[in-house]
């Protein structure tokens, strides 16, 4: 199998292989054969009596040392996926909320609300009051609600409550999975699947569900807040891939997830340009973006995104690279080891996310900005001891459009219709220009060859005029392939959805079509794609489980996508996964993920690693979304599905 | 596939490789019995071969004396019960010294499973047929040494694993009589507990 289909990728692997670097992709090899009782999901470690696992074939045990059946311990193992994705992601969102807090108090100087309008539309949406009080009241206030989401609440969570179709809200009461809580709802996971307590496999798998939809809530007040303190994010232009270092700079990468750091990074950055020249380097600095920091930066400020999680070590391999500051999730602790190769530091600065080998500077939103220039600081050392005949920058960059948040594509299209922004979609979704809606989303995997389930998929959905949006690492493959260029439109679209593109790019004024895929942040951004299809929805009357909408997560690696990919299907949208998950050992478990739940969410799982044939099951669903809405079904559609 | 020699008595090939296990190494994870499992299956992928009617047999144990994990497979014998109590000559020697079974000529007697001293024979039920190691003939060497985490199973002459044994035993004795050794050399094993 070949490690990337991205040119940049396979050249930095050449320079690890080189250099006696041993990478991700290495490490991989040297675990294989994987355990075959861990990727079936049939191995338990939830007491000191085991680890048990279950013979997939009935020759050995059947049943763990307590009783647990395969169906039973699939279920638990599961769950506690998706608890560790909503605690990620919630994480992030009360980070965010403690920043806010913070800032109305006074106690952090160096922020402020940056998009007075959005902090007022969540304020009014959560019940904050918001006429005529000084925006830091408000601000206090939004932050103590979303703090409060956390807690063990007497009413079902604001931030899921108000964002999604009343249709859901009815559906998730009756099941008994409106969340009470975020953190309650995680430990509510973690109680149910000790040992001993919740023996029902579907029993676990509402839980689960209840889970999914705490984390749902947890992105959507971090993006919420994180619109508020640094900026709705507005269509840019910036670029991608390793290409982006710059040999005359001192290339910094921020790399994580939160804009709590990186935002301040940016902004410090450049009052320390000129220090960074008096080092000797002509171009200043130069940040890059790497992950989903990456994508928070690359939205609001243009910042060039260097490389997704899978490849990060390859920032380093460069050998220009003075440091990366690190904030958490999707960090690989490798990345110190190969930067003890380099003259890279290699900062973390969260005081629960530390890492052997790294320099450690504690980052507080109180002195933010003395942090930030301690940090680069570090970096202006580093910088005369880059070995320059050790820089090797591959050449390869791709213009990837960025920014691409609700509240830019709503005012997009209302440049073609001012009075009724939603009306030119829902028609041209009506009238079959755009087949149907795909949202991208999740990791890159090891295991799949880096970015070719993505581009395959895009290119597949496209030519039958699905419009494709794109988050964290989809955004990363998206932007690294050129599909965020207008471009790609001319390459790929069916017609349908180039003359759509088109017609709302010349409304805006880019004198051609919009980008082939919208750019619509990192991965705890995806519930921006969720409100536009709940808006949708609104706008039709109908629920979120009718429209032609789908998601994909065709090389997902992490808990978090785990449970993004659950509230999905909870939300009731048809779900790809391109990297089998660690459920195949029960087949009762298996068979309501990819069966048994459309009965009663109304989404599902598919899972298909072949990204041809994922894209026949996906058109299919969309196609049979449409029949039910009596939307026409063009030939070339149905003959696909 | 089972060549024409006849089952007992037949000359084998110069040193054939054959499965040897460390036992000191074995962890019981049971990789080797879902490989074996996987390379007998229709689809040859985990996640086909657990869907599958009837469901693939594996031809490798895994057996916990006390707390002590032990694989036991077919040791392909050179005096071979199994074969010589075959009494439609369905299990036979093939030219290399590999003890094959034909799953077509076998009547499921259960003769070899009686006579097997290592209980590595099964009766595959659904077939009626029995079933027994035959090391994996599309791959390059079997699928339990391939897919042993710990290197517990060994595909190796005779002569080379014995040694590595040697060798092992060696390096332990010469660090009991004060020799500095700066390692286990050849191929070796690096773990002294394991020198069993």
């Amino acid at each position: 199998m070949e490690r990337s289909t991205d040119r940049a990728t396979l050249y930095g692997l050449e320079t690890a292989a080189r250099e006696g670097i041993t990478t991700i992709w290495d490490r991989y090899e040297a675990q294989l054969p994987q355990c075959n009782f861990g990727l079936l999901g049939v191995c338990c470690r939830m007491c000191l009596q085991g680890p048990c696992r279950i013979d997939p074939f009935g020759e050995g045990a059947t049943k763990g040392i307590c009783g647990a059946t395969a169906d039973t311990i699939v279920a638990r193992n599961l769950a506690r996926f998706i608890a560790g994705g909503t605690a990620a992601h919630s994480g992030h969102a009360k980070h965010l909320a403690h920043t806010m807090l913070k800032m109305a108090d006074g106690k952090a100087p160096d922020y402020a609300i940056r998009d007075e309008a959005k902090l007022k539309a969540v304020a009014t949406r959560v019940g904050v009051p918001v006429d005529g009080r000084p925006i830091t009241d408000i601000a206090r206030d939004v932050a103590r609600a979303g703090l409060l989401e956390f807690s063990e609440r007497e009413e079902p969570l604001a931030w899921l409550e108000t964002t999604i179709t009343p249709g859901r809200k009815e559906l998730f009461a009756k099941l008994g999975i409106l969340p009470m809580g975020i953190d309650s709802t995680i430990a509510e996971v973690m109680h149910a699947t000790t040992y001993g307590v919740d023996a029902d496999p579907v029993n676990i798998l509402l839980t689960a569900l209840k889970c999914s939809l705490s984390d749902y809530a947890g992105m959507h007040l971090g993006t919420d807040l994180s619109d508020a303190l640094f900026g709705t994010p507005t269509p840019r232009a910036s670029g991608a891939n390793l290409g982006t270092l710059r040999a005359d700079s001192i290339n910094v990468a921020v790399h994580g997830h939160n804009p709590v750091l990186s935002d301040i990074i940016c902004e410090v950055a450049e009052e320390m340009d000129d220090e960074a020249v008096a080092a000797g380097a002509p171009g200043g600095f130069n940040l890059v973006g790497v992950c989903c920091t990456g994508m928070e930066v690359q939205m609001r400020h243009g910042i060039p995104w260097a490389t997704s999680s899978l490849s990060q070590e390859l920032v380093i391999t460069t050998g220009a690279l003075e440091a990366m500051v690190v904030d958490y999730q999707c960090i690989q602790p490798s990345v110190a080891d190969v930067a003890a190769c380099y003259h890279t530091r290699v900062i973390t600065t969260m005081s629960m996310a530390k890492m052997p080998g790294a320099t450690h500077i504690e980052f507080t939103e109180e002195h933010a900005k003395d942090r930030a220039r301690e940090i680069l600081q570090l970096a202006i050392e580093a910088y005369p001891k880059r070995d320059p005949k050790r820089v090797d920058i591959p050449n390869i960059t791709s213009t990837a459009f960025a920014g691409f948040s609700t509240e830019a594509i709503v005012a997009a299209l209302a440049k073609v219709d001012p009075d009724d922004p939603l009306k030119p979609l829902v028609d041209n979704i009506a009238n079959g220009n755009i087949l149907g809606v795909c949202l991208f989303a999740g990791c890159n995997d090891v295991k799949a060859t880096q970015d070719e389930n993505f581009i395959v998929l895009a290119k597949a959905l496209a030519k039958e005029n699905v419009l494709l949006l794109a988050t964290g690492c989809a955004s990363g493959a998206f932007g690294r392939h050129g599909i965020f260029t207008q471009e790609a439109v001319a390459e790929y679209a069916g017609e349908g959805l180039k003359a759509v593109l088109t017609a709302v790019g010349e409304a805006n004024g880019l004198g051609g079509p919009l980008p082939l895929a919208l750019h619509m942040g990192s991965c705890v951004d995806n519930t921006r794609a969720a409100d536009v299809a709940v808006a949708v929805a609104n706008y039709l009357g109908v629920d979120l489980d009718k429209l032609p909408v789908v998601a994909t997560a065709p090389e997902e690696a992490m808990e978090k996508a785990v449970s993004i990919g659950t509230w999905a299907v909870t939300m009731g949208l048809p779900t790809h996964v391109g990297v089998v998950p660690p459920v195949l050992g029960s087949a009762a478990v298996a068979g309501l993920l990819t069966e048994g739940i459309k009965d009663v969410t109304g989404g599902w799982f598919i899972v298909e690693p072949d990204p041809a044939e994922a894209a026949k099951q996906l058109i299919a669903a969309i196609v049979e979304r449409r029949k039910g809405l009596n939307l026409p079904v063009p030939a070339s559609a149905a003959a696909r599905a | 596939m089972i060549g024409t020699d006849t089952a007992a008595g037949a000359a084998r090939s110069a040193a054939p490789q054959e499965i040897y296990v460390v036992p000191a190494r074995c962890t019981g994870c049971r990789s080797c019995e879902m490989a074996c499992a996987v390379e007998h299956s229709q689809s040859k992928s985990l996640f086909g071969a657990i869907t599958e009617t009837p469901l693939p047999r594996r031809r490798i144990y895994v057996e916990a004396v006390d707390t002590v994990a032990v694989p036991v497979a077919c040791r392909h014998c050179d005096e071979a019960f199994c074969a010589n109590a075959c009494i439609t000559g369905a299990i036979r020697r093939d030219s290399r010294g590999f003890v094959l079974l034909d799953e077509t000529r076998c009547i499921g007697c259960n003769s070899c499973i009686m006579l097997c001293p290592f209980g590595v024979i099964q009766k595959e039920e659904t077939r009626h047929v029995a079933v027994k190691c035959d090391l994996c003939p599309d791959l390059p060497g079997p699928a339990c040494v391939a897919a042993c985490p710990t290197d517990a199973l060994r595909f190796q002459e005779a002569g080379d694993f014995a040694r590595s044994r040697r060798r092992t035993a060696a390096v332990v004795g010469a660090a009991a009589a004060g020799g500095v050794v700066a390692g286990p050399g050849g191929d070796a094993d690096p773990d002294p507990a394991a020198a069993d």
